[in-house]
């Protein structure tokens, strides 16, 4: 069964984040930005859209779509 | 918490990778293991092979069967395996260098062959794992390490050369034009016959230093602007003017070369 929107989120691993910037650059919403560390952070979660194309651009898979329930 | 992605198909223990902030080898590996997650294929029936270099490394993050071979010589291990075990999904994983410098010979004779593996070539027009030499794929102009005032040499289209040597699948997309990359692979994954998927990567580090071509965001911007989809450039032909040109180049059937090697087993066993 085809998981829907509403049960994903965008997940952040911070400690595998490397800070490169390209999930950020290429956020269709640019809902997306830098945290005091030089790390991915979110800051607008109710306008992401939940395309995913951060997560295919991660080079390090530090952020991606997933269940909400795996917080 | 990791991704699904992650927890299933890689080494977790191995992980974070080596590679620099950036590095587009990331983004190449990741559609790797997501076009495989969509060909549905067992993990225990995938053989994954490389050479040396930063690319080659991908298989130890990979958690498949894995074989990390020497410089250029990734697929002529993989014909070995697939020949030993031709129900084996064999993919290869070369560096620009690895595949078409020192293994140049190896990918013409695996095209020619028509032998069925799928070979994705991490091209970042440069030796990243060695300090930045030119590669054969190095634009006429660029700079290495080995080419201090820029490089007289021609580049190779790795694509063409996969599909002039007899490739029957050979495919190009770059590390910023993601999803196609993925959709390519996926169908190399599916051809029966020799596939090669030329992924055009960044390495920031080396390339991009060398080259003044600033962040690894302002790559994939390049990236972004210079290449255009086949089906725009056939359409459009103004639109490709001075770009490279992406897409499906090879897609055809011919005789595959494990099968003609069973027939001959078959027809001498008389
Ligand atoms: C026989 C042999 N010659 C040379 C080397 C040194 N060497 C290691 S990796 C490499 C090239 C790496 O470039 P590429 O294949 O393009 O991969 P990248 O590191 O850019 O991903 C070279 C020349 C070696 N390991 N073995
Ligand atoms: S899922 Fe899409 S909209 Fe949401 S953060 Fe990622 S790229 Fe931006
Ligand atoms: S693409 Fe990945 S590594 Fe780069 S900033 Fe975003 S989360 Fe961090
Ligand atoms: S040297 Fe280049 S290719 Fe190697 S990991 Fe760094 S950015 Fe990637």
């Amino acid at each position: 069964m085809a998981v829907s929107k509403d049960d994903l989120m965008v997940h952040i691993k911070e400690e595998w984040c490397k800070g490169c910037g390209i999930c950020i650059a290429y956020c269709p919403k640019k809902v997306l930005g830098f945290n005091e560390h030089g790390k991915v952070s979110m800051l607008d979660r109710d306008n992401c859209i939940k395309c995913g194309m951060c997560e295919m651009r991660c080079p390090d898979f530090a952020i991606f779509l997933g269940g909400k329930e795996n917080v | 918490m990791n991704n699904p992605l992650v927890e299933n198909y890689f080494r977790v223990d191995k992980l974070p990778h080596i590679w620099c902030p950036g590095c587009g080898h990331g983004i190449i590996m990741s559609a790797i293991a997501r076009a495989i997650e969509k060909s549905g294929l067992d993990k225990d029936k995938v053989c994954i092979v490389s050479g040396i270099g930063c690319s080659s490394r991908a298989p130890g993050y990979m958690d498949f069967n894995t074989l990390h071979t020497t410089h250029g010589r990734a697929l002529a291990f993989a014909t070995g395996v697939k020949l030993a075990n031709p129900e084996l999904e064999v993919i290869v994983i070369a560096g620009d260098g690895d595949l078409s410098a020192i293994g140049g010979n190896h990918l013409i004779h695996a095209a020619r062959r028509n032998i069925n593996l799928t070979t994705i070539c991490f091209n970042n027009n440069i030796y990243g794992m060695t300090g930045g030499q030119y590669s054969p794929t190095t634009a006429t102009g660029d700079k290495g390490t080995t080419a201090p005032y820029g490089n007289i040499d021609r580049p190779f289209d790795i694509t063409q050369l996969a599909a002039g040597a007899g490739a029957t699948y050979a495919a190009k997309a770059t590390v910023y034009h993601v999803n196609q990359l993925q959709k390519y692979i996926e169908a190399a994954i599916g051809h029966k016959g020799f596939s090669m998927v030329e992924a055009v990567s960044v390495c920031p580090t080396y390339y991009g230093r060398k080259n003044k071509k600033g962040s690894a965001v302002d790559m994939m911007n390049w990236l972004k602007d210079s290449f255009v989809d086949m089906k725009i450039a056939e359409k459009m032909p103004e639109k490709a003017v001075g770009k490279f040109v992406m897409g499906e180049y090879v897609n055809k059937v011919e005789p595959e070369y494990t099968e003609l090697y069973d027939q001959v087993i078959e027809r001498l066993k008389g």
